[in-house]
């Protein structure tokens, strides 16, 4: 094949990919309308006004930032091929790093611990994994446990005798720095408090992000941009994604698989444990033992959900991030109302499905969508038990609809050796 | 390779990793400034009459809860939902021993149906997402497991009648109780009676995995599942199967407890027994005999540290790293075991051949 065919060719492809792309962009930006809008309407109807303030927002933010790190550390791991539920563990350590060196070293050494204690864990999992070739799942298991254990005896340790801590929590730990843009900021919330339709849901909006912004918020978006342009753009990345979908083709081509599937595990490594950091610094006062209540699990679904894509995981990380924080704000109130919204979505679907004469399909999401309906109209609240279920229901039902569509690497979670291509 | 020598391989995996986190806990230790003497001297301390009852309670607990994840680690199954399945179950069999619609042992063996049915049903659902929809069951049990904790605490409180600080549900008639054994002369706690369950257990899945056509089946399948595709079995049956077969015994897990020590559920559900279980299982290679030695050697940790911050001013803690390193070099021992054992195969082969004289041609 000649030079200039392979770059005519070349050149049609990231053509076509670019057409692809716009489409992709075009149609997210029309859901996001549409759920706005939706969102706006709901809270208009059933006048459950925390569903869109700022408040709320706010809080779905910061729960979305530890989800978000999580699930991007496991997009690394499983975008070079190991499959990574050790997340959680390593989170764990993220807290408990950012809890001793953000007590005696300041907020960037407390970000800094996290993400070295939290690469501890991805080291661990890394040689059990890509050196042992010991099964992913298990080795994950594995890392849980010692993290888990690791992090209960050292606070016991480092937080005993400090004032204001316990055998079980850090003292509180100082916060890193948040921006507030002092004029759009108060606009915002004035236009928000005037409860117009969709225009206040926008300022709300606007508020929310103006608003005691942290800088490790956008130090988690910044590091979203970089991994999307690190594994997407560059031929590092190139290499490291070859070695999740086909590592013996990447072998043959000289790439050294072991080196960046250890590289792409400790890095996510890194990120749990500073997903960890943030829970302990940013999202509560201090490190508490269990605090990061599977979050790590959570940010694996999101990654899931995301179909182990960057936007995609944003966006899942974004929408748990919203039901954590909706039930915590007038939880009852905000998941009835949005009770309304899945049912009506489910009847759409319901719908949309027989139209295509999917009858099995159509019929279970049209019973599932009456019965939520009904479930909407027979109550005025519902039970915190259930708002506390909310994030896992979604993982299930977003999977469960969606598990045909996602495509993850297709080398991800096989073992390799060296010398195996042949 | 000979089967004595076989066998040697495999203990040496255990007992590589036992050392490994003997060696990585006195480490810890000692970075932490703690007396490292004092900690082994408690570890080590006789067991009393009492203790030794509680290692059996707990191991049996442990046992039932590995052998639930080992039946789907046979087949590649990794049933994280064990915790969840436990919870689910435990509740029902509560609910429904204390009905007493059944006259005295009759309720008891009912309630035990109840609580297989239990768990496997939670696990179900697992499975069914997984063979019709192909959601990996890792993450949807992990999901579960949280839906579980939620589901029991609003049934609990709905169902469960309020006792001074606690919610409860009605105890069970006395004449369902099972009494428990004193083993140990000397003991005020009596070994539960239900531990027959665990030898139940362990003697059941040894027959079906190691002896019926279903056993061989579901190995075949967890060994190469295109291979067991080839000569007939049908997986999404066989992952049916086994998920359910591993949920109604993680319904098991809490049954010693419900019904011979607490006769009611109420708050004092242990939490992490699914976890330590997938440990367990780990550590015994899903072998039912070797489980059973995974589940003592972790009870006797367990019950051995209770003591390390009163004796030796060490948090007990310290036991759940000892616990996962002990995981953690187990497996990687195990991997490491396996690719001698391939290589020795390999060079057997290659000396069978030599001594026939078809090398040459073997390696062309």
């Amino acid at each position: 094949m000649s030079t200039t065919s392979m770059a005519g060719r070349r050149d049609s492809n990231s053509r076509v990919t670019k057409v692809l792309d716009k489409v992709r962009e075009t149609r997210l930006w029309l859901l996001l309308s549409l759920l706005l809008v939706t969102m706006s309407a709901t809270r208009i109807v059933t006048g459950a006004d925390d569903l869109t303030s700022a408040g709320t927002l706010q809080a779905a933010l910061i729960s979305s930032v530890p989800i978000a790190l999580a699930g991007l550390g496991g997009l690394w791991s499983e975008r070079a091929g190991v499959v990574n539920i050790g997340l959680e563990g390593m989170m764990i350590l993220g807290t408990l790093g950012a809890g001793y060196f953000a007590y005696h070293y300041g907020v960037w050494a407390g970000l800094l611990g996290g993400m070295l204690l939290g690469a501890f864990g991805g080291v661990l999992h890394a040689v059990a994994t890509v050196v042992f070739g010991v099964d992913h799942i298990v080795s994950g298991v594995a890392v849980n446990i010692i993290a888990a254990g690791s992090a209960g005896f050292l606070a016991e340790l480092l937080f005993s005798g400090l004032e204001g801590g316990g055998p079980t929590q850090s003292p509180s730990l100082p916060k890193p720095p948040t921006i507030t843009l002092p004029g759009i900021s108060d606009a915002a919330r004035d236009i928000a408090d005037q409860g117009w339709f969709l225009v206040s849901d926008l300022a709300a909006l606007v508020a929310s992000l103006t608003t005691r912004m942290s800088v490790v918020t956008l130090l988690a978006i910044a590091l979203f941009l970089a991994t999307a342009f690190l594994l997407w753009r560059t031929s590092f990345g190139l290499r490291l994604r070859s070695c999740g979908e086909n590592p013996q083709a990447a072998e043959t081509l000289g790439v050294n698989v072991y080196l960046y599937k250890f590289v792409a595990v400790t890095v996510s490594g890194v990120l749990a444990g500073l997903g960890g950091a943030y829970l302990a610094m940013v999202a509560s006062s201090g490190y508490s033992n269990g605090q990061t209540l599977g979050l790590g699990y959570i940010g694996l679904a999101a990654m899931i959900f995301g179909n182990w894509r960057p936007g995609g995981l944003f966006l899942g990380a974004l929408l748990f991030g919203y039901t954590y924080a909706a039930r915590l704000r007038s939880g009852g109130e905000s998941v009835h109302a949005l009770l309304l919204i899945a049912a009506l979505a489910l009847l759409v679907v319901a719908v949309w499905q027989l139209s295509r004469r999917s009858w099995v399909g159509g019929s279970v999401a049209g019973v599932i969508g009456l019965a939520a309906l009904w479930w909407f109209t027979a109550t005025d609240e519902v039970s915190s038990y259930f708002t506390e279920m909310t994030p896992y229901v979604a993982t299930l039902v977003v999977l469960t609809v969606a598990a045909q569509s996602l495509r993850m690497p297709a080398a991800d979670g096989r073992p390799y050796r060296r010398g195996t291509a042949g | 390779m000979s089967r004595a020598r076989r066998l040697g391989l495999v203990l040496v995996a255990p007992a590589l990793a036992l050392l490994v986190a003997g060696v990585v806990t006195t480490v810890v230790l000692l970075l932490a400034g703690d007396d490292v003497g004092a900690f082994w001297d408690v570890m080590f301390t006789a067991p009393a009459a009492r203790n030794l009852s509680n290692i059996v309670n707990n191991a049996v607990v442990l046992y039932l809860s590995g052998m639930a994840a080992a039946i789907g680690f046979r087949m590649n199954l990794f049933n994280i939902g064990v915790e969840g399945q436990y919870a689910v179950a435990t509740f029902t069999a509560a609910l429904f021993a204390a009905q007493a619609w059944l006259p005295g042992v009759v309720n008891t063996l009912a309630t035990l149906v109840v609580a297989m049915a239990a768990g496997a049903a939670w696990a179900g659902i697992a499975a069914v997402l997984k063979v019709t929809r192909g959601v990996s069951e890792v993450i949807s049990t992990i999901m579960l497991n949280a839906i579980a904790v939620s589901l029991v605490a609003y049934l609990l409180r709905t169902t469960g009648e309020r006792q001074q600080q606690t919610i409860e549900t009605r105890p069970i008639p006395k004449d369902s109780w099972v009494g428990g054994v004193d083993v140990f002369s000397g003991s005020t706690t009596p070994v539960h009676g239900l531990a027959v369950l665990a030898l139940l257990v362990g003697i059941a899945t040894w027959f079906v995995l190691g002896w019926t056509r279903f056993g061989f089946d579901l190995r075949a399948t967890g060994q190469s599942e295109s291979a067991a595709v080839a000569s007939g079995v049908n997986v999404k049956k066989m992952v049916l199967a086994s998920l359910l077969l591993s949920g109604a015994v993680a319904g098991l897990i809490g049954m010693p407890n419900l019904l011979g020590v607490s006769h009611n559920f109420g708050t004092t559900l242990q939490v992490g027994i699914g976890f330590t279980g997938i440990a367990v299982a780990l550590l015994g290679r899903n072998h039912p005999l070797g489980v059973a030695f995974g589940a003592l050697i972790f009870a006797w940790l367990n019950e051995q540290s209770n003591p390390l911050g009163i004796l030796a001013g060490i948090s007990n803690d310290i036991i759940f790293i000892t616990q996962g390193v002990v995981v953690l070099s187990v497996v990687i021992a195990y991997a490491v075991v396996q690719r001698y054992e391939r290589r020795m195969e390999q060079r057997h082969v290659m000396a069978a051949l030599e001594r026939a004289g078809l090398a040459e041609e073997a390696r062309a």
